[in-house]
């Protein structure tokens, strides 16, 4: 019954996350993101008001401050190079454009992080891309359905979990499970705030959060299944 | 939601995990999960899945080329305010 015990931190050092939520492993895990976040808010702040002033030199620093992290963002948001950098250029012009509606009432990394996310988002929603989708979040299917019981056998997800089935699978999650899994699990963003992004309720967050959970554990416990008769 | 009943089902256990998704402290604690191994289980696959998945999204570098991109980006959309 050997659990995978996944290290919190990336191979790079770095945890991807904004604001980091309460309780969990992977939720403690994210709130690492802020020191690294403050470094680099510093750093910004200082050139905050000459980019806000038209200093584009000033703003070309702020780009490589936080290029690595929101194109990053965006990357793993679509899941396409291509797209990720379109996405990063509109996050850094729509930035140019805002900068200087910048309050400081949260971090800047924070305020230009959530920013990209609704550029994201908006961008989804052009595309006719339903972020949530009502239908899977009421109608549960069997497989997943929260009130199943489950034998022996389904306990097995042991050993190391394999990274390229684990892509696989949140690359096959519908978009909108997918979405909800990307925004609370590996952004770091709580249910009220992506309730608020996706309009949508607190509640449908967490069901489809948790249905994306068990829609991964389901396609790697079938993967090992599979691995185990060859 | 905070007094369970002991003798709670794993059905009924799992029926209120989504409630508990996003807030694993509470769901630990749980009664039920004192005493079954099987919700245990789910609860600490579900939580390692989350934790393997932060690590296939390490921070990338974007394309030197982007930053020019942006540039003309830029001066396009202050050319059209002007």
């Amino acid at each position: 019954m050997g659990q995978a015990r996944v290290p919190v931190k990336g191979p790079s050092g770095e945890v991807s996350g904004a604001e980091p939520a309460e309780g969990t492993a992977g939720q403690l895990a994210a709130k690492q993101v802020n020191a690294q976040q403050r470094t680099a808010t510093v750093v910004s702040i200082e050139l905050l008001g000459r980019a806000a002033a038209g200093d584009h030199g000033a703003f070309g620093e702020i780009y490589s401050l936080h290029k690595r992290r929101i194109y990053s963002l965006c990357l793993r948001m679509v899941g396409n190079p291509a797209e990720a950098e379109d996405l990063t250029q509109e996050a850094f012009l729509q930035l140019h454009r805002k900068i200087a509606t910048f309050r400081g009432e949260s971090a800047f990394s924070t305020w230009l992080h959530r920013l990209t996310i609704n550029v994201v988002l908006m961008r989804l929603r052009k595309k006719g891309l339903q972020l949530i989708s009502l239908d899977e979040a009421m109608e549960p299917t069997t497989e997943e359905r929260p009130g199943r019981s489950f034998g022996a056998d389904d306990l097995s997800l042991t050993g190391a979990i394999d990274r390229m089935a684990l892509q696989r699978a949140i690359d096959d999650l519908p978009a909108g499970y997918r979405l909800i899994f990307m925004l609370h699990d590996i952004e770091g963003y709580e249910h009220n705030e992506i309730a608020d992004m996706l309009n949508c309720s607190i509640g449908n967050s967490k069901s489809q959060l948790h249905k994306a959970r068990l829609k991964l554990r389901e396609a790697l416990r079938v993967h090992s299944r599979e691995e185990g008769q060859r | 939601m905070s007094e369970q009943p002991k003798s709670m089902t794993c059905a009924e256990f799992q029926a209120q995990l989504p409630e508990f998704i996003g807030s694993g402290a509470s769901a630990a604690g749980h009664p039920h999960l004192k005493e079954c191994a099987l919700c245990r289980e789910l609860l600490e696959n579900l939580e390692t899945i989350a934790q393997a998945a932060r690590q296939l999204f390490p921070e990338v570098e974007p394309p030197d080329e982007l930053w020019e991109q942006i540039e003309l980006a830029i001066k396009k959309d202050e050319g059209g305010e002007g």
